[in-house]
């Protein structure tokens, strides 16, 4: 008999799904309550992951389909707890565009089972399942704002590419069966050896398709679009928690199934790695709404963390997890900020909204001002943390290449975000935000905030963490 | 020595500006906040004068060293000083106290804010010369570009953000490569922890390329020519608090590096490429001595001034000799009390007549002559006359380079020539001559506080040139040890 109990939190919260879509059919106007219901699902999901799977080293279920380890779990508890912020922050802004419905929770929900699903899997068709599952919720939450034809055109979008890339995977991960006569990642690994050619083609084709899910160049064409016309709390949603699952399915694929072809595949990380990290800093630069720039530094930031994973090393995987970690909080934070910027139940999302906010708004621009430096990764904040545990980990296999790339291309993107901080602080101000927010708005910026600024005094207490992961 | 007295040292200013960020910011005049600023960083002076007085002479040993770990297994939050490293200290907590109380007249608008930004820098500062672990300099080091990229921006000139961003950008660029240099010292030695590397030693064939990476960093904070570019614009830009942090204490980090890092830690790369640094120095006294006395703008020139006496400085570091690195030491410490006199002075005659150019002015010296005097004396300073400390600084200089090598010794003399010039140029524009601009006949004299602050300023300017000793005292058994840690490194390769 199976330990069902690893996979209690996967269960939970599919049972939290059914039971609120019945709810919300079945009782009128339930909006409010299928919105505090599914965030006490995720909150007890969290609290079960902790309790069961967290200790646990390595187990897998299911004719080893399904792995619990110190990744799967810690990257879950992550996911859940970004959902929880993402939902709990979202329910003014989408008040104000009277799109407050039971769908919404109910197809995060979804999304996080997918990823939870995702993150889980040792097994090629588990792992697609639960790939479709969280697209097909992220491609309905995308068109979320119906009414408005950007976000249609996002959702549409999103759609089509997001499909083709899931073709180009489902090819890869058939191609990779081909050859090793299985579908599951440990029986891979053994059968797996680097003279096949066409066994290229197949890896080729897997990392592409997950390339386009973090949106990491060449197949970040879709992300400005996407992040632009989606509602902003769905965008919120689109650049932290799909991209830890992805991030965690990445590390999973190259270091089980993949991990005797290094000679493989690490060239085409190296360059995705390179291309987003300068391409991302460099086409930043000319953005005028706040969105879409969030899109390109998002690409750039993926590319640091691709490179701690193209250094096949424990600590890169690591620094990988730590700065995605660091990521999302910086991103939190940012997206608060922006759902802060409101003004007679209207948002604004240009660049040059926010001038001058420094003679309105003191603290919310002090808090811009430490997010958008640590984003930049100045010292002593925590994005030079992330960045620079990254840099170890690359310098100690010799990456000279990669780290110096790397490190130019903070330089580029130190400009963009400068450029925010200077039309914050030393152009000239407009009328005054509501300041009206709701308490989870101000306790998400307030917290993150802070955790930012004084992650330097306790940075051990994540490494620690991090460092039970330990994949090769 | 149970009390950490560098820590407080270096988190004292940072409680002040979280005092000051929950009291109200008021407009106008807002002395609550300037009080409570200025008592901050006179307690720390305080509290850096008996450092001075409790530090022992007669060792190089680091003194006050903490040692906490900060990293599990990786970092430790280490910071300890020597007879090099005080100096800098006592001249960053005595500077920091004389800008704020010169904030006065030329910040109008969000006082509070401005001192919580020079309290904050003024911490990093004091971080940056305690730090005995390479990665906890770098963090210090860094962090320092977040307040002064503030000061430069909100409260800086017409010009302010493209200043602001070409000083932020450029020490960045600098500064990412020393990054990859510190972390490719922990790959190779194992530790980033000063006192050990020192003991280590760092294997030489990898010397060269990390103090290339070491040098990037600092050749862009000293600045050295020719990369010098963004200091004019700082200057001329930042307000006059601003600019006197960043010539008196920032250009200083540079020079510090130089001699704690560069040397410490490469002893065989600093031997090869000490022609580099000569001909970078010379280029640097004598071109930017030339493009000074061109300049029509005040605060522009005194800005080349030191990119040419920094040039002297790193001259002299690298003569490796007893007498060069004891001259740069003092004359960084002169520098640091000329350059920010020098920027008040330009401060108390911009205060009055919003111009900085030097044809605006001319025959003050009937108006106000106790500024007039002042001014004679800084000016005097700057081109090292023998009786005020920058005279000290760069006969020490001199001195060391004649030994080591002849020629570069002669051009750099002729610097001085240079410096004579443009600075006895400058006073004679500026305060004599015809009295053509009638404006001017409504200026006032130094008021009390600038008084104040001037005063302070020229006391350990002629002090220190009549009497070096206890600057050499402190620092001689220090550079010693340097020096011979250095020779028997060299014989030892």
């Amino acid at each position: 008999m199976e330990n069902l109990n690893l996979v209690l939190p996967e269960i939970f919260i599919s049972l939290s799904i059914m039971f609120l879509l019945v709810l919300g059919v079945f009782k009128k106007n339930s909006s409010k309550i299928t919105f505090n219901l599914s965030l006490f699902a995720i909150l007890i999901t969290a609290i079960i992951t902790i309790n069961e799977t967290f200790s646990v080293s390595r187990e897998t279920l299911f004719n080893e389909s399904v792995v619990i380890d110190s990744m799967s779990s810690l990257m879950k508890i992550i996911t859940l707890i970004g959902g929880f912020l993402v939902l709990v922050i979202s329910s003014s802004y989408l008040k104000t565009f009277k799109i407050y419905n039971i769908e919404y929770p109910i197809l995060i929900l979804s999304s996080i089972l997918g990823m939870m699903v995702m993150i889980s899997s040792n097994d090629l068709i588990v792992f697609y399942m639960g790939l479709e599952l969280q697209s097909l919720a992220l491609y309905v939450l995308a068109t979320y704002n119906r009414d408005q034809l950007k976000s249609s055109e996002a959702g549409l979008k999103y759609f089509v590419l997001s499909a083709l890339s899931s073709g180009l995977l489902l090819y890869g991960c058939s191609l990779v069966y081909g050859f090793s006569g299985s579908t599951n990642f440990d029986v891979i690994s053994n059968q797996l050896n680097s003279n096949e050619y066409v066994l290229t083609f197949g890896i080729v084709f897997i990392l592409v398709g997950l390339a386009f899910k973090i949106s990491a160049v060449p197949f970040h064409m879709w992300a400005p679009d996407v992040y632009e016309g989606s509602p902003t709390t769905v965008t919120l949603f689109f650049t932290m928690v799909p991209k830890i699952a992805a991030l965690t399915v990445f590390i999973r694929f190259l270091y089980v199934p993949f991990l005797n072809l290094i000679d493989q595949w690490q060239m085409i990380i190296i360059f995705l790695s390179i291309a987003s990290m300068v391409f991302g800093a460099v086409a930043a630069i000319g953005q005028t709404n706040i969105k879409r720039l969030i899109a390109y530094s998002s690409i750039g930031h993926i590319g640091y963390t691709l490179a701690g994973l193209a250094t096949a090393s424990n600590e890169g995987i690591q620094s990988s997890i730590i700065y995605i970690s660091i990521y999302v909080v910086m991103n939190l934070a940012l997206f608060s900020c922006l759902l802060m910027l409101r003004r007679k139940d209207q948002y604004y999302e240009d660049i040059e909204d926010l001038s001058g906010l420094s003679k309105n708004h003191p603290l919310l621009s002090l808090c811009l001002l430490v997010i958008l430096f640590s984003l930049a990764g100045i010292p002593p904040l925590a994005g030079f943390f992330a960045k620079f545990y990254v840099f170890k980990a690359v310098l100690e296999q010799s990456m000279f290449f990669l780290a110096i790339v790397g490190l130019l291309s903070t330089v580029v993107a130190a400009f963009y975000y400068l450029r925010i901080i200077k039309i914050i602080y030393f152009d000239k101000e407009k009328d005054k935000y509501d300041t009206d927010h709701s308490l989870w708005l101000k306790f998400s910026l307030t917290v993150s905030t802070i955790l930012i600024l004084l992650y330097f005094i306790f940075p051990s207490q994540l490494i620690e963490v991090v460092s039970r992961i330990n994949i090769i | 020595m149970n009390f950490p007295i560098l820590s407080s040292l270096i988190l004292l200013p940072t409680v002040g500006a979280l005092f000051l960020f929950f009291t109200k910011d008021k407009e106008g005049n807002n002395s609550t906040a300037k009080y409570v600023a200025l008592f901050t960083t006179i307690v720390n002076f305080l509290i850096s004068i008996y450092l001075w007085i409790s530090f022992d002479q007669s060792t190089s040993n680091f003194q006050f060293v903490e040692d906490r770990t900060w990293i599990e297994g990786f970092i430790n939050y280490k910071v300890g000083v020597d007879g090099i490293s005080i100096l800098f200290i006592i001249l960053t907590t005595f500077i920091t106290p004389l800008c704020i109380i010169s904030v006065n007249n030329s910040v109008k608008n969000r006082l509070r804010d401005f001192l919580i930004a020079i309290l904050i820098m003024e911490s990093f500062m004091i971080g940056v010369f305690c730090a005995l672990d390479l990665v906890v300099f770098y963090l210090f080091f860094e962090a320092g570009l977040i307040p002064m990229f503030l000061i430069i921006g909100i409260w800086g000139g017409p010009k302010r953000v493209y200043s602001a961003f070409k000083f932020f950008l450029y020490t960045l660029l600098g500064s990412v490569l020393m990054l990859v240099a510190i972390i490719s010292i922990y790959w190779i030695s194992g530790t980033t922890d000063v006192i050990q590397l020192y003991e280590l030693g760092v294997d030489a064939k990898y010397q060269n390329l990390l103090w290339l990476a070491f040098f990037s960093s600092f050749a862009v904070k000293t600045p050295m020519w020719p990369v010098h570019t963004w200091l004019p614009d700082a200057h001329v830009e930042a307000p006059t608090a601003g600019s006197v942090l960043l010539a008196a204490i920032l250009l200083k980090m540079a020079g510090y590096g130089f001699i704690r890092f560069s040397l410490g830690l490469f002893p065989v790369a600093s031997e090869v490429f000490t022609p580099l640094i000569y001909t970078l120095s010379v280029i640097a006294i004598i071109f930017t001595s030339l493009i000074a006395l061109m300049q029509e703008d005040m605060k522009k020139l005194i800005a080349y001034s030191s990119v040419a006496h920094m040039g002297f400085v790193t001259l002299g570091i690298f003569t490796l000799q007893q007498q060069g690195i004891e001259g740069s030491i003092i004359q960084m410490i002169s520098h640091g009390l000329v350059s920010a006199a020098l920027f008040l002075c330009v401060g108390v005659v911009y205060d009055r007549m919003h111009s900085r150019m030097i044809n605006s002015y001319g025959g003050i010296v009937t108006i106000i002559p106790k500024y007039s005097i002042l001014f004679m004396l800084f000016t005097l300073a700057a081109l090292g006359l023998p009786g005020t400390s920058g005279f000290i600084g760069e006969f020490l200089i001199l001195m060391g380079a004649f030994k080591d090598n002849f020629l570069v010794a002669v051009i750099a003399s002729l610097g001085v020539i240079l410096g004579a010039a443009y600075m006895l140029w400058l006073y004679k524009r500026v305060v004599f001559g015809k009295l053509v601009n009638e404006d001017l006949k409504k200026m006032f004299d130094l008021n009390r506080s600038e008084y104040l602050i001037l005063f302070c300023l020229a006391v350990p300017t002629l002090f220190f040139g009549f009497y070096p000793d206890p600057l050499i005292n402190t620092i001689e058994v220090s550079v010693t040890d340097l020096i011979n840690m250095h020779n028997t490194n060299i014989a030892s390769k």
